[in-house]
């Protein structure tokens, strides 16, 4: 008899029962949309935030920030100390290898800038480039796009080209490929395959264009370099030239070292056990260890990439990594504000209608008292026909918010939502008390009615 | 056997004395029409009788009982047991049929048992209307289901609001046919009419004027012990 009240309530009431489904469809919906974003966004804000750099610096034990910081290169007295090349290919076997994106080694030399028809002796003369006089500039050997054989037989892409992708380039990302020749300072030999990217303020100094060769000479070498784009970085970097590292490493008399890599890491926001262990990851107790060390914080990263590294310290470039963690905890607090206030919405929406029912009920449920009817009995009647619509209302508006997920992934972030199972158990337990708490006024209503009122008017 | 007493009670609704100093016994078996103009007390009367209503003052003993002073929650389980209610507006339930209407008082009662639903309407004519819907319903039949509703769980005491209120003459002539062949199977009967036809077939004609029992006419058309 329960049941076909029930039923009876659903095929002869269902205008009002499509309305309700309807609401907390709507509100599941917006919270399963929101939670599902909100578990991906971590991810998906590190990939857009990897976009504007590195967030580890890794430098060779003994060397100073400050190196960097303020240009003095190697070989000045400041730091001699260098990392090896063939190292590099470990970071990418560390504990989180997959949160590692990207990662560029630089090798940094102080060299002399001149045109390939000035020898060496002619570029420290007082003819240089177009005419201008040959100067001091400093050089960078990197990786622009190089395809790399990792350690675990796997390959990887990775290099400037996808780490600076916001700077301004008048021409093309110079080629990776092996030098022409030899280094030795043939003016004639090293234009071909040999190419270098000029920062913006050297290139207006020196007259240099796209397109032009360029001579790059330390006291021991001399190379040629075509000019495959000037760049514009809006930093330090536009006082540089960027060659191919392997170029950067003969003119250094340097083969097989890199002064520093950059790295590109998606990391967990930091907390208090991360700084913690970020100021003495031994102070931790083994369970907190445990913890740090495999969860992908920033500090966590760095230890890992020391760990096979050799020789190396990695420092976390704290204003990406904390702008970064601001930012995803923020947009978690946005998107779990919207859950909130759509569920907040939605129980307000199901309040109305779900009292308006009852009271339009009123007549129904006061003949049932006046039957014999006890107050838990028909509540339970009510409360069965509501949360058989929430689950209804909630299992399409649980489709419906993976598809809003997958528009907002696509709109906002160019990519798929990653669909979380977590939220499913989530979302139920948060329709089954919107539901609930949406029914309460009616409910209360529903154990005041007094049968005498609603059958006879008194 | 007294069934029903209403010892001295009065019901007030804030400065509104709707009842004041009833007395009034019904005998097992008996049936007692309650007649009166409107706003005399009537249907405060029958709320109180049915379980639906507490005195302000005196009591209520149904069956040996006094209940005046009972909870709504022990007052529902009384009435669900001892009392087969019959309104007016026959107040079916629009997305059940016949039968189920029926059913539901077995429910909240019981046990539903199809086959004695069944009966009960055959019982009141309407077998063959057993699938249809109130709204499929003439008015003369949703009453005849409102009494094989009322009749369903065997009551002590059948209580209806006028219950011919809304019928027209042929479907008033077949109610109180029904109620005739209660009263003659020992059933104790207390209607609230409007009707003086219907009250002159009763035992009992108690006439209530400003709440208060103004006389009551004992119907010549049978013995009625004093």
């Amino acid at each position: 008899m329960f049941w076909r009240m029930v039923r009876g309530t659903f095929f002869r009431q269902k205008g009002k029962m499509l309305m309700i489904a309807f609401t907390i469809a709507l509100g599941s919906s917006l919270a399963t949309a929101m939670l599902n974003v909100m578990f991906d966004v971590g991810d998906k804000v590190n990939q857009e935030l990897k976009t504007y750099g590195a967030n580890i610096n890794v430098l060779p034990q003994g060397a100073s920030l400050l190196d960097s910081l303020y240009g003095m290169a190697e070989g000045e007295g400041v730091s001699d100390k260098y990392l090896l090349e063939e190292d590099l290919g470990k970071i990418k076997t560390i504990f989180w290898a997959f949160n590692i994106v990207d990662f560029t080694p630089y090798l940094s030399l102080n060299a002399r800038l001149g045109s390939p028809s000035e020898g060496v002796n002619g570029i420290n003369g007082t003819t240089g480039i177009n005419g201008m006089n040959s100067m001091e500039v400093k050089v960078c050997g990197a990786w622009f796009s190089h395809h790399l054989e990792l350690p675990t037989g796997e390959a990887l892409d990775t290099g400037m080209s996808r780490m600076k992708n916001w700077w301004e380039l008048s021409g093309v990302w110079p080629a990776d490929g092996p030098m022409d020749g030899d280094g030795s300072g043939d003016t004639g030999r090293n234009t071909g395959g040999n190419s270098a990217m000029v920062g913006s303020a050297v290139a207006r100094r020196a007259s240099v264009s796209t397109g032009d060769t360029i001579r790059v000479e330390t006291s021991g070498a001399a190379m040629d370099f075509r000019v495959a784009s000037v760049f514009n970085a809006g930093g330090a970097e536009d006082e540089q030239i960027y060659i191919p590292l392997p170029a950067a490493q003969t003119l250094a008399g340097k083969p097989g070292l890199v002064s520093r890599v950059e790295v590109s890491a998606l990391t967990t926001p930091d907390n208090e056990l991360s700084r913690r262990a970020a100021q003495d990851p031994k102070g931790l107790s083994q369970a907190e260890w445990e913890t740090w060390y495999c969860t992908a914080y920033v500090s966590a990263i760095c230890y890992q990439i020391d760990e096979v590294v050799s020789g190396a310290v990695s420092k976390p470039i704290r204003q990406v990594a904390a702008s970064e963690g601001a930012i995803l905890e923020k947009t978690q607090l946005l998107m779990l504000l919207i859950t909130i206030l759509s569920l907040a919405g939605s129980a307000l929406g199901i309040s109305n209608l779900v009292t308006a029912g009852v009271m339009e009920r009123a007549a129904e449920i006061g003949l049932l008292k006046a039957l014999g009817a006890h107050n838990l009995p028909v509540s339970l009647l009510v409360l069965t026909e509501i949360l058989i619509t929430g689950v209804l209302g909630g299992c399409i508006g649980y489709f419906a918010g993976l598809g809003f997920a997958q528009i907002i992934g696509h709109t906002v972030f160019g990519s798929a939502i990653t669909i979380k199972p977590l939220v499913i158990p989530l979302v139920t337990v948060l329709v089954l008390l919107v539901t609930l708490a949406g029914s309460i006024p009616s409910i209360r209503f529903l154990l005041s009615l007094r049968p005498a009122e609603v059958l006879h008017g008194r | 056997m007294n069934l029903l007493e209403l010892k001295d009670i009065s019901k007030i609704y804030g400065n509104l004395k709707a009842l004041s100093g009833i007395n009034l016994t019904i005998s097992q078996g008996e049936w007692v029409a309650i007649m009166g103009p409107s706003g005399s007390g009537k249907t405060t009367m029958m709320n109180i009788i049915g379980c639906m209503d507490r005195p302000t003052t005196g009591s209520v003993i149904l069956d040996g009982a006094v209940i005046s002073r009972e909870n709504s929650r022990n007052l529902t389980t009384i009435r669900r047991d001892k009392i087969g209610l019959i309104f007016q507006q026959f107040h079916l339930i629009h997305y059940l049929t016949a039968l189920e209407n029926v059913m539901v008082a077995q429910y909240y009662h019981s046990m539903p048992d199809e086959k004695e639903a069944l009966s009960a309407l055959e019982r009141v004519g309407l077998a063959g209307r057993a699938k249809h819907l109130p709204s499929q319903l003439s008015g003369g039949e949703q009453q005849r289901v409102c009494i094989a509703r009322a009749l369903i769980n065997y009551p002590m005491l059948i209580l209806a609001d006028e219950p011919t209120g809304n019928l027209d003459e042929t479907n008033e002539g077949i109610v109180l046919d029904i109620f005739r062949q209660l009263h003659r199977e020992g059933s104790t009967l207390v209607v609230v009419t409007h009707d003086p036809e219907v009250a002159e077939e009763a035992q009992r004609t108690v006439i209530l004027e400003h709440g208060r029992v103004a006389r009551i006419a004992r119907n010549i058309h049978e013995e009625v012990p004093v």
